[in-house]
């Protein structure tokens, strides 16, 4: 098999695994706002929404962040992503770290989830551990 | 191991919840309490007041209202004098005309969409181009196949038809003198040549006459809503705990919700008291026919943004912290391509054709559309085949049938009752 035989066999393989209904459910402990450790035990975060979460709105909410030792992170470069992995898309709006509000405290607004069902939101975290991302599970 | 005994008994609640082990058998049709809580929020009961328009200051002023329903009904807003709104927006007909394309002035490449409750709805449009009602009723004023004409000649049927209303609600009318009859940044090429002779002044004030006419048209506009339907009255004895739904709803008709709510996987997308969660996906809707290729939303959120018209705008009434869709609008995922605007499925029976080019006659077809799931003519389609039988097909149309209950609207003036028997 030559290289771009094996580049096209990596290619195809990564679409049918990235196929909308691949995907599985995590289990129900999975779920929810946190404490919840990032991919790489760097960090620790926890959601704060600001009001219910509903579907169809436009809301905000917050995230709490600390290190590995417990320490409030402030000062990190955050991006946040997610979407509804049996369904092959991402979320409907492109949400954003507004403000960091201090004592490891950050503000998401933009964040809409347009179904019921299970979502992902992702959280890429740069800070003084290093770079990071945890993902929590959320079910509307 | 430590075993945190709160959280395996929230487990074990949420998994009860979740499986229906709590069954609850009020009444004669056996739900679960999961299910009653899914069904209960389609209710129209739990639509949210009308939410406030910041971009449209007269958007609750009654006195627009009447200019608004006025306007809406005026064919002199048209190059030919013979299309109004409510040319393809019929009052008796949920206000959609039940044609594949809308017609003006001349042929369009779009369903007609309803306008009942659009007030709750962010985009407008089945590709969301617009982001007010008010910007929205200024499409097809300028559109060449629609309405046909130009806003300068719009603002001199102001001036010499409602000038006395107009100024009670926008203050003083500018001086149109030196305006010609016919100009605007429009495809024709006299009208836009006439337009660009006008200073920058000029070209501001007929805007901003026109920018009103807009927002009257709004105003009226926002008080079209949904009435509830036999479904509502199913949700009410169901909440009640009465028993009384089944006399609301006929056995099949609740068998078409049960697959609405699980199998069927419309709540998908229809959900909420609107029965839609007013975004835009791609549902491999095939191309309407002899029409040229359609983005869909990958075209329309990139409109918005540039949108002359849009809530940051000057001629929106919002502060710029107001228009957070703008701020985290999506423009470039692949899903948007060829994505349209889900609709509302209330009084869904009673708007046939379907999509957004009239491309599927009935709603059985769609039905059919959906149980298959075809690729896509461009971009990716989100369906995957459903599998009904077509016993379920048919308690699954039965069902949307029951979610028709009319729309209410501001009661017809008598002014505009006479206006359209003289036509």
């Amino acid at each position: 098999m030559k290289a771009s035989q094996y580049y096209t066999a990596a290619c195809l393989a990564a679409l049918v695994f990235s196929v909308a209904g691949c995907a599985t459910r995590p289990a129900a402990g999975e779920f929810g706002v946190g404490p919840r450790t990032s991919a790489e035990r760097r960090y620790v975060a926890t959601l704060q929404p600001q009001q219910v979460l509903r579907p169809r709105q436009l809301q905000s909410m917050r995230v709490s962040i600390v290190d590995a030792r417990g320490q409030a992170v402030n000062d990190a470069n955050i991006l946040v992503d997610g979407g509804m992995p049996q369904h092959g898309h991402g979320l409907p709006t492109k949400p954003r770290v507004t403000k960091s509000l201090g004592g490891g405290l950050y503000e998401i607004e933009g964040v809409r989830f347009n179904m019921g069902g299970w979502w992902e939101f992702k959280l890429a975290i740069n800070g003084v551990a290093g770079a990071d991302t945890v993902t929590f599970n959320l079910d509307l | 191991m430590k075993i945190h005994w709160t959280r395996v008994v929230v487990s074990i609640s949420l998994f009860s919840l979740l499986t229906g082990v709590y069954a609850d058998t009020v009444g004669g049709d056996r739900w679960s309490a999961a299910e009653i809580e899914q069904i209960s929020s389609l209710s129209l009961r739990g639509l949210d007041a009308l939410p406030p328009d910041p971009t449209n200051r007269v958007a609750d002023d009654p006195r627009a209202v009447i200019l608004g329903q006025r306007l809406f009904f005026d064919v002199r807003l048209s190059s030919n004098g013979r299309v109004s709104c409510a040319t393809c927006h019929l009052p008796d007909r949920e206000f959609q005309d039940g044609t594949p394309l809308a017609s003006g002035v001349g042929a369009t490449n779009r369903r007609t969409m309803p306008i009942a409750a659009t007030a709750h709805s962010p985009f407008l449009f089945w590709d969301g181009r617009k982001d007010s009602q008010w910007s929205q009723a200024l499409g097809p004023l300028e559109s060449p196949v629609e309405h046909g004409g130009t806003r300068a000649q719009y603002a001199h049927v102001i001036a010499a038809n409602y000038r006395a209303d107009y100024e009670r609600i926008f203050g003083i009318l500018p001086n149109l003198e030196n305006i010609p009859l016919s100009a605007g940044p429009v495809p024709d090429a006299a009208a836009a040549k006439s337009w660009e002779g006008l200073s920058d002044a000029q070209r501001n004030a007929v805007t901003g006459v026109y920018v009103n006419i807009g927002k009257a048209i709004a105003a009226y506009e926002r008080r079209i809503q949904y009435r509830a339907s036999r479904f509502d009255r199913y949700v009410d004895g169901l909440r009640q705990a009465t028993g009384t739904e089944q006399s609301a709803l006929r056995p099949d008709e609740v068998a078409g919700l049960r697959l609405f709510i699980g199998k069927a996987n419309c709540t998908q997308c229809h959900n909420g008291p609107l029965l839609t969660n007013n975004e835009f996906h791609n549902t491999g809707v095939p191309a309407g026919r002899g029409l040229s290729a359609d983005e869909g939303r990958l075209a329309g959120a990139n409109s918005v943004l540039r949108d002359e018209f849009n809530c940051r705008s000057r001629w929106s009434d919002a502060n710029r912290a107001q228009c957070a869709e703008l701020e985290y609008l999506v423009t470039d995922a692949h899903t948007l391509q060829r994505a349209f605007k889900v609709p509302s499925l209330r009084n869904v029976a009673e708007r046939a054709p379907y999509m957004h080019a009239g491309q599927l006659a009935t709603l059985r077809q769609v039905l059919d559309h959906y149980n298959r799931a075809p690729e896509a003519p461009a971009g990716h389609s989100e369906v995957k085949p459903l599998r009904l039988s077509a016993l379920e097909l048919r308690q699954l149309e039965a069902f949307l049938r029951t979610l028709s209950g009319g729309t209410t609207a501001p009661p017809m003036l008598p002014s505009v009752t006479a206006l359209n028997q003289n036509r």
